[in-house]
């Protein structure tokens, strides 16, 4: 199995196990495992009172950041963020990440797939830049995809203006 | 597949540009299209005659084909048969003009359908001009397997079509998209190709990964498509006869998307992002040689070639906002050509060279629209909450597209729009569906 398939394994192992990350479901489906893909990994993001736990660093550092309409450059709060998206990484060699980038549904699908591509892509530089391995880190655009919330105005669309790190266990790609 | 029946004189068709829209009474049974047609022209398409035992049904679908076809149009308006005055019982039996006359339709079809012992098809037809009295165009056959029939009758219109509109006929022709079904924020997406009528429903893949925007072969024997496969977004190529896919560009680190062929069928252009940067590329098909198009920090993306190959249009977000551009297929100086308010996105080159159809998002709404491959003339021809990525249909007269209602809810399904912007339709398939792309006219 190639450490792709391994890093899509777990992410369709938390959509079953279905804990506080209801997002998680729309990536995995959408990364190439049907329903029921990944059933035994049940509880593998582990308690979010565990600071070493994937449960932790997507609830308590937080795992995505959001953007304005049509950009990709960073905010503040994002910025805070992801330093500790990089400490916390930086702390757990063990794991590699999958940064995700999306939009929101107000436009084409393929401008999309380009703008969720710079999203993705400026989380990665900025966690490079933050003292990340660069081998640790990849990108993927799913454009407006998988919208995490369904409803069409603004409180919606901010929330999909996103760039998810989706962790995996092992230590590279 | 076709022979010409009897050589009947064709009835003259008069000056190429007759001004009327509808025919005038005793005038030449004229529709043209770009004058935009207010009033559909009335016609009637009376059961075709059986002439063995087992074409009876047949001869009845196929006459009701026929007769969809040209009312789906918005050009033509069907007489129902319990109007009609006369019966046609026999093919050869001259027609009595004065029954169609008196119901005023201008346009009769009639036809005649055989079924062998080895279930192969004979489908005969005849146009005939009510107000001159006289056949339009030759009596023609068509042959093939009577599990084709509807192909035998989307034939029998685009001869119908053509003779009237001048225009090529499109109804022989086949559309693949994507089939939704699931929640908005867990869509599952499959390849489906179907009849340009939405009949013939046929999945070319499971729901396994996302699939994106399909993209007939100039010869309508492959598709290239974009799928997450391998959990990245990469451009495969389908043969539709044997099913082989073959993804066509993997290189680790990047994502490819929005591919589209060349005239000439043996390369393709399309989008590669790596690093965040989104460029054009050209990969030749035969060699696997990929060429770079474009090298610029802004969004490239979603090219179409014009028909004689020479150039490409695409969208590109260099000035700020996505517009249009245009440069020469090899690469090289672009030229904007969209300048309206808004943003304008996935240009396609009219099969006849005469438009660009693209999708504009202005003051919250999205549009189809046409515009001269200059860009002036722009022509908005749907406004919704959202409507995007048109396809031409093979005479360059017809756009399908999606079009996705607001929501939680909300669902994409495929809409055709014709090019001065009447008829906007809904195409008839079972669930949501997005992303059409037309097939070139079926040989």
């Amino acid at each position: 199995m190639t450490t792709i398939s391994k890093t899509l394994m777990v992410v369709a192992a938390l959509a079953v196990a279905g804990c506080s990350n209801p997002d998680r479901f729309g990536s995995g489906s959408g990364a190439g495992f049907g329903a029921g893909a990944g059933g035994s990994g049940y509880g593998m993001d582990g308690l979010a009172s565990d600071p070493r736990s994937i449960a932790y660093f997507n609830q308590t550092v937080g795992d995505r950041v959001l953007f304005a309409v049509d950009q990709s450059t960073l905010s503040d709060t994002a910025r805070t963020t992801l330093d500790g998206q990089a400490r916390w990484l930086m702390d757990n060699p063990e794991y590699s990440a999958t940064i995700e980038g999306h939009a929101d549904e107000q436009g084409t699908r393929e401008y999309n797939l380009a703008l969720g591509a710079r999203r993705a892509n400026a989380v990665q530089e900025y966690l490079i830049s933050r003292g990340v391995a660069p081998s640790r880190l990849r990108t993927v655009s799913y454009g407006k995809e998988r919208p995490l919330e369904i409803c069409s105005n603004e409180s919606c669309y901010a929330q999909n203006r996103r760039s998810v790190t989706v962790l995996a266990a092992g230590a590279g790609v | 597949m076709l022979r010409v029946l009897t050589p009947l004189l064709a009835l003259a068709l008069g000056a190429a540009l007759a001004p009327a829209p509808v025919l005038a009474q005793g005038g030449p049974l004229r529709i043209v299209i770009d004058e935009g047609v207010i009033e559909p022209l009335p016609f009637a398409v009376p059961d075709f005659v059986a002439e063995t035992p087992a074409a009876a049904e047949l001869a009845r679908n196929i006459a009701r084909v026929v007769a969809a076809d040209l009312a789906g149009t918005g050009l033509f308006r069907e007489i129902p048969a319990q109007a009609h005055l006369a019966r046609v019982t026999n093919f050869a039996s001259p027609i009595q003009y004065s029954d169609w006359k008196a119901i005023n339709a201008q346009a009769l079809v009639t036809g005649a359908v055989a079924v062998d012992g080895s279930g192969r098809l004979t489908v005969k037809f005849r146009l005939f001009d009510i107000y001159a009295e006289a056949p339009l165009g030759d009596g023609l056959q068509f042959g093939g397997s009577s599990a084709n029939w509807r192909r035998v009758a989307h034939k029998v219109a685009d001869q119908v079509y053509a003779r009237i509109t001048g225009e090529g006929g499109y109804f022989d022709s086949r559309v693949v998209f994507v089939a939704e079904t699931g929640p908005k924020n867990a869509r599952q997406k499959r390849l489906a190709i179907m009849d340009y009528d939405g009949a013939n429903v046929q999945y070319l893949s499971d729901a396994s990964s996302i699939v994106l925007a399909p993209r007939f072969s100039p010869t309508g024997d492959r598709v290239l498509y974009t799928s997450y496969q391998t959990g990245f977004p990469r451009i495969y190529v389908l043969d539709l006869a044997s099913g082989a896919r073959r993804g066509l560009d993997d290189q680790p680190g990047t994502m490819t998307f929005a591919p589209r062929f060349a005239p000439d069928g043996r390369r393709v252009v399309f989008s590669l992002a790596q690093g965040g940067n989104t460029d054009l590329y050209e990969l030749d098909l035969g060699s696997g040689r990929r060429t770079r198009l474009t090298s610029a920090p802004s969004i490239e993306t979603a090219p179409s070639f014009s028909p004689d190959g020479r150039q490409i249009v695409f969208e590109s977000d260099r000035s700020g906002v996505p517009q249009l551009y245009v440069m020469p297929a090899s690469g090289g100086e672009a030229r904007r050509i969209s300048f309206g308010q808004g943003r304008y996105g996935t240009p396609v080159w009219s099969p006849r060279g005469d438009y660009i159809a693209f999708t504009k998002q202005h003051q919250g709404r999205f549009h189809i629209g046409v515009m001269r491959v200059n860009g002036s003339e722009e022509r908005l021809l749907t406004s919704s909450f959202l409507d995007e990525g048109p396809t031409w249909a093979p005479n360059g007269r017809v756009i399908m597209f999606t079009r996705e209602s607001a929501g939680a809810d909300g669902a994409p399904a495929l809409f055709s729009v014709d090019i001065t912007g009447r008829n906007l339709r809904r195409v008839p398939v079972q669930g949501a569906a997005s992303d059409p792309a037309w097939s070139p006219l079926l040989p």
